[in-house]
């Protein structure tokens, strides 16, 4: 099963709720974690794992042999990312603008083009806390987020039965989540019950709908703002399947890296709820997203 | 004219709730909403929009199902997996397309072509602090640093217009490709971080990245009293790094209070609430601290 944590806005609690419930279904299951918000990858600061496997994640661009290149221009004219500019008809290549789609070889006349290995981050696997975990971190300076997701997910095995993977998405609904969440079985959307909170929770709730993928909604920090989320879930009839309080404890737990399912037996058992509310919409017969 | 870029690594640590901040208290300004993937500001701005345009983020390759002769040379040559079968014929799927045109470029029948794809919507709006740019990338979209590339090409033009001193920017979090494209060129970032082990990890990311494209940077640790010893962690990074602190702000409830009234933060407190003493006046402090920096890199 792969469950997905996401968000539309940062900072509502993501990582706090993928590595707690890893926890809590490792009493039962094997757990994996996918670290995939390898923008600001987070999971391993609370499971301290030790990574046993480290690999860079790669994609092509294009490499002119200038001995062939006859300055006509054809790749840069091919180019829709503008990746590839002539300047006195010399090729200048712009590697962080390139999507590797090949194009440029295909299209050059002369054969001047071949295509060569570009290192955009890395994966990492080890294991912490008996749980398997992957950590994908995108190159400072890279922009192209969504292949290392994918090299991320690709390092869980094809078949995931009998043991539950879960996704550490990045915040946003743009590629990069989408990458993240695409073909999983259960969303778990994470909210704070704010105004912002409530507007990108709306968004991310789009976000499931249009993946066709079953969600439902966890409050973290909740009595710290208004009743607005409340409203809105009641509304349109998501459930809500934990809510986890403001607390100066909890926030002080986090702070310092630790574990609130270690710290705090009360969070234990709600963590056990929700892994029982979220098998529980699973293994019910109604369509997916459709909860009334 | 110079651009401020607020900028966190992290999500949640309180760009958004700042940048309100500054935006009340600057004069002659132009305030840019950089996350065009979930868009605050304007609940805090509260603008009124004058213009709004279609943002083209790309072209998508469509097949002439009457041209097609499923030769599928097209699908081998796809990088992106784009294009599949269904019900014996190529067909694209959107979501998937990058737009590179090589389907185009080999299809031997000349079945194939791209259409403009709109991917999201850019405004321009006046807000009572100042003209807001700010947009709206679709669900589950891309090129989301064209987009900020738009937004700030449109405030600097405004700017231009109406010579002001300064360009607020709201960035993104993450280190990718929006905040790539909110930070190039940019006069000065402030880093928002959070007194947290996560907060410190995020900032040295986004610190190595600003530090890349060669932008001066400031930290500002907001809730700093949430966790004393961390945000003592931070302050030894930053001395060790040679990064200017900005200021602390204090964790606050008033701040909450004040969004859901819709209000920044320092306005509120203006308002009179006995009860927001912290952060609204913690912000004021900020942004002395950071016009003080503006000055000393515009001499």
């Amino acid at each position: 099963m792969l469950i997905t944590i996401a968000s539309g806005k940062g900072g509502t609690g993501k990582t706090t709720i993928a590595v707690n419930l890893a926890l809590i279904i490792k009493e039962m299951l094997p757990v994996m974690l996918l670290d995939c918000d390898v923008e600001e990858p987070n999971a391993h600061l609370f499971l301290q794992p030790s990574f046993t496997q480290h690999r860079g994640v790669f994609t092509t661009v294009p490499k002119v042999d200038e001995t062939k290149c006859d300055g006509c221009g054809r790749c840069s004219s091919f180019c829709a990312y503008g990746a590839i500019a002539i300047v006195e008809k010399q090729p200048i290549i712009f590697p962080e603008l390139c999507h590797s789609c090949g194009g440029c070889s295909l299209v050059c006349p002369t054969e001047a083009i071949t295509e060569i290995p570009r290192k955009i981050g890395s994966v990492e696997t080890g294991a912490g806390k008996g749980i398997q975990i992957t950590k994908g971190s995108l190159a400072i300076g890279s922009p192209l987020a969504p292949v290392v997701v994918n090299a991320v997910r690709d390092t869980a095995p094809a078949n995931h039965r009998g043991r539950v993977v879960i996704i550490d998405a990045s915040p946003g609904t743009s590629c990069s989540v989408v990458a993240a969440v695409q073909n999983t079985d259960f969303c778990l959307l994470v909210t704070e019950p704010t105004p912002f909170g409530l507007h990108d929770l709306a968004l991310a709730v789009e976000l499931a709908t249009k993946l066709q993928l079953p969600y439902g909604v966890v409050i973290n920090r909740s009595g710290l703002g208004d009743s607005g989320v409340y409203d809105y879930c009641s509304e349109a009839r998501i459930p809500i399947l934990m809510e986890i309080p403001f607390d100066t404890r909890y926030a002080s737990c986090y702070a310092k890296g630790g574990l609130l399912v270690e710290a705090f037996p009360d969070l234990k058992e709600q963590f056990h709820n929700l892994w029982d509310r979220i098998r529980d919409r699973l293994a019910s017969d109604k369509p997916p997203y459709a909860w009334g | 004219m110079q651009e401020l870029l607020i900028i966190s690594g992290k999500g949640g640590t309180g760009k958004t709730s700042i940048t309100a901040g500054f935006a009340a208290l600057a004069r002659n300004i132009v305030i840019a909403d950089c996350d065009v993937d979930a868009a605050n500001l304007h609940m805090l701005l509260r603008p009124v929009t004058y213009h709004t345009e279609g943002f083209i983020g790309s072209q998508k390759a469509e097949i002439d199902p009457h041209k097609c002769t499923n030769c599928r040379t097209c699908e081998e040559h796809c990088r992106f997996d784009a294009i599949k079968i269904l019900n014996a014929h190529s067909v694209v799927i959107a979501m998937a397309c990058e737009g590179c045109g090589v389907c185009r470029l080999v299809c031997p029948e000349g079945a194939v072509t791209l259409e403009d794809h709109m991917s999201g919507h850019l405004f321009l709006s006046d807000t009572r602090y100042g003209p807001l740019v700010h947009a709206r990338l679709g669900i589950a979209e891309e090129n989301s640093g064209k987009l900020v590339a738009k937004v700030r090409e449109n405030a600097r033009l405004i700017a231009e217009t109406q010579d002001s001193d300064y360009i607020i920017i709201d960035g993104p979090p993450g280190t990718g490709c929006p905040v790539i494209s909110s930070s190039s060129g940019v006069d000065l970032a402030l880093i928002v971080t959070e007194p947290t082990v996560a907060g410190l990890h995020d900032l040295k990311r986004v610190h190595r990245l600003i530090d890349h494209f060669a932008v001066p940077a400031m930290v500002c640790i907001n809730k700093w009293d949430l966790d004393k010893e961390y945000a003592e962690e931070i302050e030894t990074y930053c001395r060790h790094h040679k990064i200017e602190l900005a200021g602390r702000i204090p964790f606050d409830r008033g701040v909450v209070s004040a969004l859901a009234k819709g209000l920044p933060a320092v306005d509120y407190e203006i308002a009179g609430a006995p009860q927001l003493a912290g952060a609204g006046h913690a912000i004021q402090h900020v942004w002395q601290a950071v016009l003080h920096r503006l000055s000393s890199l515009s001499a």
